[in-house]
């Protein structure tokens, strides 16, 4: 029998693969036995450093060029797709039927997503007919740096639906993956790293969920907040100091793997901000 | 500038001219800095020597075993020989696309239909050079343009077709709809590739098949297209390409099958299409021709604005339904700005399209080459005063030089024909309002060009011009996200953007039918 080369789980922060700086690892409840890096509150600080220093190049991409660099991920997803299919079984209970279920899913609201970018401004923006000689128009911005924290349940296809319609807007997003699966969306580290996707643009962290929820809610540098799970007041509480845009996806676990729940603009327009612009009209 | 005077004589050995056009000092190299010749390479353009109709999903033959050859215009050389589709083999397409709506494409889930398109916009990117030498070989234009205006458009335009084919439900909320069915559409041959993305990208993410009959002197990158169809695995019969010359397109337009047809060409045969679709209720967009007025006012940025003039004109040697082909200067700048553009013109690098330092390239074919003679003739018999290039045309292919005609005034041929050629007349006003109202002294309606530095100036004009595209500060800009289309007699319906899509579908609620 041949004796494999075992994986070390990293972050992915900044483009980069880095472990904990507290050197500290977690064995997630449904990976038994694998040694994973156990994000802190200090690599939680880094990665928003690094989502906000990608934000500028990021946002300041036209939405044909964030819409091929969607696409190219689900190109690159659906080239990994048998890795990403053994990464869910390591750590999940699932079937490889609904494991390859979950991976096409996967590739299909990314593709959703990437078709997206290029039309936000048709979508949500406006030309406004204002009383007088001016011409009013509406323009659609990215809100700055959102936190996400992934479902528990389906591991790649929750990750992706709490992170993809925030970049497609333009946003960089620092995302806390499944505390007790984080295994497949560390994997999505990989792809990301691969398809044209700028360091920083979405950085994965796994830990646990009581440590960084309250740090993600106080940070002064964050923006927004999408958080799976049910609203909790103490996290609200702590947005409001710097009045963060906030959202919680309560869905049932079915509902998690349904894409007409997840392909939609309601994820979309809570983290777009509207610009509204007046100028004069005379010969 | 004609004709040469000693003054000129003498520039050309690095002295500066007294005269002449332009009074300020000058830098003229005359013949001590040629370009060396930067030929593009076509080793690998796989051209057939002969080309079937693409039916089906396969290549046929055509019915009567008819054919043309395709030249290329810079150097009159055959290409390759081409299928003349008769009635027979457009009954054939028609009857393919339709087994194919019902059966195949329609039924599809959208989010499958985007994948194709997804696919045709990569396959387009990844064989873009290859379409760039055929587009330039077969109708012209130089091998710039072609890399890189005129495919990374088509690809871009596959690519934003196919994100809307899963949100049409977004593009228009509260209204249900259905694709349309089969629609037939006739394209010109100054965009070949372009016109073909921005009418078969749009009709498939709608659910919707296709016949499309290329324009007679450039049907090769629309069956290169059709090559690209085959390595995306795109089903059977959803994009049928039919060759040939106008009694083809008269085949489909009169098919009693297509329920749909767009058309891209000149007004005369535009006008002929909507009469023999009068009284039919079949939809009907039409992208007819155009004679934009481009307006330079005194405080315009003169030196981008003649940048903006000479691309305006000048780009794809004036074949441009959108060109601004008559120049409406403040009467204050006309002299300076004439002395530059005049210098300008004479910087333009004509000749071999597949030379990556030409900026023009030749006319299409010696059809558009005698039109544009005739009508510059025209121009000169009717007393305006004609300044050409000095530069040296090639002895084979169809070749016009850039010209500039002054002192035209509204009612002369050259200020109201579109020539569709590198021919630009010059007019002046004074006041804004004249302006708009030279402007749109005019049938058509496609676009305008507006310089001025004063932002308000800018949108004052825009909501007076009757124009269906008005470029402020720019000229000739496109993207597959910006609505195009015309007013009046330049046509109906828009290319591109949300807007662009509405004529690709059948509303539920919508009671009214065209004719």
């Amino acid at each position: 029998m041949r004796v494999s080369v075992k994986k070390t789980y990293k972050l992915y922060i900044g483009g980069k693969f880095p472990r904990s700086e507290s050197g500290i690892t977690f064995e997630p409840s449904g990976a038994p036995g694998v040694n994973v890096a156990q994000a802190s509150r200090k690599d939680l600080r880094e990665a928003v450093v690094a989502a906000r220093g990608a934000l500028k190049g990021w946002s300041g991409r036209t939405g044909y060029n964030r819409g091929q660099i969607l696409y190219r991920l689900a190109e690159i997803i659906e080239t990994r797709a048998n890795a990403l299919i053994d990464e869910i079984r390591a750590s999940s209970r699932k079937s490889q039927a609904a494991a390859e279920k979950e991976v096409e899913a996967a590739i299909d609201l990314v593709t959703w997503y990437a078709g997206l970018p290029d039309k936000l401004q048709q979508l949500l923006g406006a030309q406004n007919e204002v009383s007088g000689p001016f011409f009013n128009f509406s323009v659609v911005e990215p809100t700055g740096v959102i936190c996400a924290v992934a479902p528990e349940t389906s591991g790649l296809l929750g990750a992706l639906a709490v992170s993809v319609p925030l970049i497609a807007g333009g946003n960089t997003v620092v995302l806390l993956l499944s505390e007790a699966s984080p295994l497949v969306g560390l994997a999505l580290g990989e792809a990301l790293a691969v398809s044209d996707v700028p360091g920083g643009t979405l950085n994965l962290l796994a830990g646990h969920r009581v440590d960084l929820l309250p740090q993600m809610a106080s940070h002064r540098d964050v923006d927004g907040l999408l958080l799976a799970g049910e609203p909790d007041s103490a996290t609200g509480t702590a947005a409001a100091d710097a009045v963060k845009r906030v959202r919680w996806a309560q869905l049932s676990e079915r509902d998690w793997s349904r894409l007409d729940k997840l392909t939609s603009l309601h994820w979309v327009r809570p983290f777009i901000e509207v610009k509204t612009l007046w100028h004069p009209k005379a010969p | 500038m004609t004709p040469r005077t000693s003054q000129q004589k003498s520039a050309q050995n690095g002295q500066h001219p007294g005269g002449g056009a332009d009074d300020r000092p000058q830098l003229v190299f005359g013949e001590r800095w040629t370009y060396a010749p930067a030929p593009q390479s076509t080793d690998h353009v796989t051209l057939r020597e002969r080309y079937d109709l693409f039916i089906d999903g396969a290549w046929a033959a055509p019915k009567g075993r008819r054919s043309f050859d395709t030249v290329n215009p810079a150097t009159e050389a055959t290409l390759a020989r081409v299928a003349q589709g008769g009635q027979a083999d457009v009954h054939k397409a028609v009857t393919a696309a339709n087994r194919a709506q019902r059966e195949v494409w329609g039924p599809m889930a959208p989010r499958d239909r985007a994948r194709y398109l997804f696919r045709i916009a990569r396959l387009i990117q990844e064989r873009s050079r290859e379409l760039a030498c055929l587009e330039s070989l077969d109708g012209g234009k130089p091998i710039r343009e072609s890399r890189d205006v005129d495919v990374p458009l088509a690809a871009a335009h596959f690519f934003y077709h196919a994100g809307w084919a899963d949100k049409l439900h977004l593009a228009f909320p509260g209204s249900k709809t259905a694709p349309v069915g089969v629609v037939g559409q006739i394209i010109p041959w100054n965009f070949p590739l372009l016109m073909a993305a921005w009418k078969i990208a749009p009709a498939l993410a709608c659910g919707n098949t296709v016949v499309l009959k290329p324009a007679e002197t450039t049907p090769l990158t629309a069956l290169h297209l059709a090559q690209i169809f085959e390595q995306a695995e795109l089903p059977d019969g959803v994009v049928n390409i039919v060759t040939g010359d106008g009694r083809t397109g008269r085949c489909l337009v009169e098919h009693p099958d297509v329920d749909k047809v767009a058309f891209t060409g000149s007004t005369a045969v535009g006008q002929q299409i909507q009469r023999t679709l009068a009284g039919t209720g079949k939809d009907l967009t039409l992208e007819l021709g155009g004679k934009a007025a481009h307006i330079i006012f005194d405080d315009a940025a003169l030196d981008q604005a003649v940048e903006g003039i000479v691309k305006g004109i000048f780009f794809n040697q004036g074949h441009v339904c959108c060109a601004g082909s008559r120049l409406l200067v403040q009467e204050s700048i006309h002299d300076e700005l004439m002395r530059r553009l005049l210098t300008r013109i004479d910087r333009i690098r004509v000749g071999d399209p597949m030379d990556k330092n030409t900026d023009m390239g030749a006319i299409n074919s010696g059809e558009q080459l005698q039109r544009i003679k005739t009508l510059v003739e025209a121009g000169e018999a009717e007393g305006c005063v004609l300044h050409q290039s000095s530069c040296r045309l090639p002895k084979k292919g169809f070749w016009f030089k850039p010209s500039v005609f002054t002192d035209v005034s509204l009612s002369n041929r050259i200020a109201r024909e579109e020539i569709f050629g590198p021919v630009l007349s010059v007019m002046t006003f004074r006041t804004p309002d004249e302006a708009v109202e030279k402007a749109n002294n005019t049938a058509y309606g496609l676009s305008a060009g507006i310089w001025t530095d004063k932002g308000a100036r800018i949108l004052w004009m825009a909501e007076r011009m009757r124009a269906g595209v008005i470029w402020n500060n720019t000229f000739n800009r496109f993207d597959p996200a910006s609505p195009f289309g015309g007013f009046k007699e330049s046509g109906f319906g828009r290319e591109g953007g949300r807007q662009g899509l509405q004529a690709y579908l059948r509303f539920h609620d919508d009671v009214l039918v065209q004719g």
